[in-house]
């Protein structure tokens, strides 16, 4: 029969977090991992229960109560700091010669190897905490190189956004795209009209109606410009309610001006939106591009945007063509038709009032 | 092939030729972009256009290459993670030899569509190594010479390695181990690395 010294020498090549205690529940020798825990301590001879507190199975109090606890898995941890957390399963030896605890970190194991600095030699040739240690880091490495992916792929939609040339909710051309198609028809010296179509009365559907039917309005709106445009015209959204339309080829005032008076006819049919009816309309200030180019895609905007204030300031659904000199008289206000209503008139709030009745029926 | 095999490629040629080359490389190769995503899979043809522009475009023998890409995977603060998995394998160099043999499976653990030719470690006498490299990753032979002496290295031991030609379809490093301890190696601390 083997005594104590032998098994404590075996023990610490297999186990080496082994504790072997002696009938009263005091503690003998120890592996050499489990007192790297604790190097300047020496347990010899301390009771178990007071160097380790049970935590499960819970109402352990003497040696004979952890003696029956044979095989049963015990989840503990040290009473002093840091109290790392451990697994162990205990083994009656024969006689009274008490019994042999094993212990292991569980899954505490990446705390514990970091507090305490072990190494591959603090654990036994079958233990799986190495392998265990390398997965975390393997998994670390291969989960932080997705992490990297992903961040790239979300940069790159982001980029794909901004570079796009589509307004996303109409589905129209964006301003983005109009400055590309505007200054490419400037560059190849083309005849084209500039229509600034600036939406009457919308902003009182957002209001009242709710953001909904306003993007179900902008929708309709899209379709219909599309509708009464042709392919080779440009279609652009370039704010909340204003378009620019590019038309090809097309100089002549007569017909220009019967495709934005039908636009505007168009616009103001009642949209049905969840039972209730949108009612707006649009104004539209068009500018021609010179015989024989020469102009610039700015002063261009700039002269449909001065036409289209003058529509605006004529009471509405109306359509101006631009005319040279219409711009001195308000150009402090023509880059933005919407502020620019005559205020001294009163028109602005009647407006407002009038477009909340009709869009309420 | 795996986008991390790529991607290891691109490190290398990057960090020791420069982006601009590396540029070069990519251009030759006509594949279209420049850049490869670890985490992404790509063709064998493509891989192999890149191989095939890196000996064109750096003018240097693609197997002495290869062998340069394997040191630089263990001993570049880059791929420090790399070593680091490649360090568990064993607490000394011998051991590590030894840890070669379930290399393609710790792999297939950590990344489980990326699967290397198996491994083979045969001691033909005390002291004395052949690692067979299975083939169907063109120049794995190479790599796993440049990942061997660095690792050596990484230990501090001293090593002779040399191709020994193919056994079947396989190709043989052999390895010598002249002396342990022959330097002071790199540090391995198991937690360092812990979240």
């Amino acid at each position: 029969m083997m005594n104590v010294d032998q098994l404590a020498e075996i023990a610490s090549k297999i186990a080496p977090m082994f504790v072997l205690l002696d009938g009263q529940g005091n503690i003998g020798q120890v592996g050499p991992t489990l007192q790297k825990l604790r190097p300047d301590q020496d347990w010899t001879g301390k009771p178990f229960l007071e160097v380790f507190e049970l935590r499960r199975p819970r109402s352990i109090g003497n040696m004979t109560e952890l003696l029956r606890t044979s095989g049963v898995k015990l989840h503990m941890q040290f009473r002093d700091e840091p109290q790392t957390g451990l697994k162990g399963v205990l083994a009656p030896l024969p006689g009274d010669m008490g019994a042999i605890v094993n212990l292991s970190f569980g899954i505490s194991v990446l705390d514990a190897v970091r507090d305490y600095d072990l190494t591959s030699a603090d654990f036994s040739a079958t233990d799986l905490t190495i392998e265990m240690l390398y997965l975390v880091e393997a998994k670390s490495a291969a989960m932080e190189a997705s992490r990297q992916l992903n961040l790239r792929l979300q940069g790159a939609k982001i980029a794909a956004e901004e570079q796009a040339f589509t307004d996303t909710l109409t589905g129209l051309k964006n301003r983005r795209a109009m400055d590309h198609i505007l200054s490419r028809m400037i560059n190849t010296g083309r005849d084209f009209s500039l229509m600034q179509v600036d939406l009457d009365f919308f902003k009182a559907v957002n209001d009242t109606m709710g953001h909904a039917a306003g993007d179900a309005v902008l929708q309709k709106v899209a379709g219909i410009m599309v509708d009464c445009t042709r392919s080779t015209d440009t279609v652009a959204r370039v704010g909340g309610d204003e378009f620019v339309l590019i038309i090809d080829g097309l100089l002549d005032r007569s017909r220009l001006d019967s495709i934005a008076n039908r636009l505007i006819e168009q616009l103001e049919v009642p949209i049905p939106f969840g039972g209730e009816m949108c009612r707006i309309s649009a104004s539209i200030g068009t500018a021609l591009s010179p015989s024989g180019g020469g102009v610039d895609a700015a002063r261009l905007l700039h002269e449909a945007d001065v036409a289209l204030y003058a529509a605006k300031r004529a009471g509405r659904a109306c359509h101006f063509f631009f005319e040279p000199g219409m711009d001195n008289d308000d150009s402090d206000e023509a880059d933005s038709p919407d502020v620019g209503l005559p205020v001294s008139s009163g028109n602005g709030d009647g407006l407002v009032k009038d477009a909340a009745q009709r869009t309420g029926g | 092939m795996h986008g991390l095999i790529n991607r290891a490629i691109q490190a290398f040629v990057c960090s020791t030729y420069g982006e601009s080359r590396w540029r070069d490389v990519t251009d030759s190769a006509e594949l279209g972009f420049s850049e490869f995503e670890a985490m992404l899979i790509y063709t064998d043809e493509q891989s192999q256009k890149i191989l095939t522009a890196m000996e064109q475009v750096l003018e240097r023998p693609l197997r002495e290459m290869l062998e340069d890409m394997g040191t630089f995977l263990v001993a570049n603060p880059q791929t420090e993670a790399l070593r680091r998995l490649l360090r568990f394998g064993g607490v000394n160099y011998v051991e590590f030899l030894h840890s070669l043999d379930d290399l393609p499976d710790r792999v297939r653990l950590a990344v489980s569509d990326l699967s290397l030719p198996a491994l083979e470690l045969v001691e033909t006498a005390p002291g004395q190594f052949k690692l067979i490299c299975q083939n169907g990753l063109p120049g794995y032979a190479s790599v796993m010479m440049g990942v061997l002496r660095a690792m050596a290295d990484d230990y501090g031991d001293l090593v002779i390695l040399e191709h020994s030609g193919s056994e079947e379809d396989a190709e043989v490093i052999s390895v010598m181990l002249v002396e342990t301890d022959f330097a002071e190696g790199r540090t391995f601390d198991l937690g360092a690395n812990m979240l």
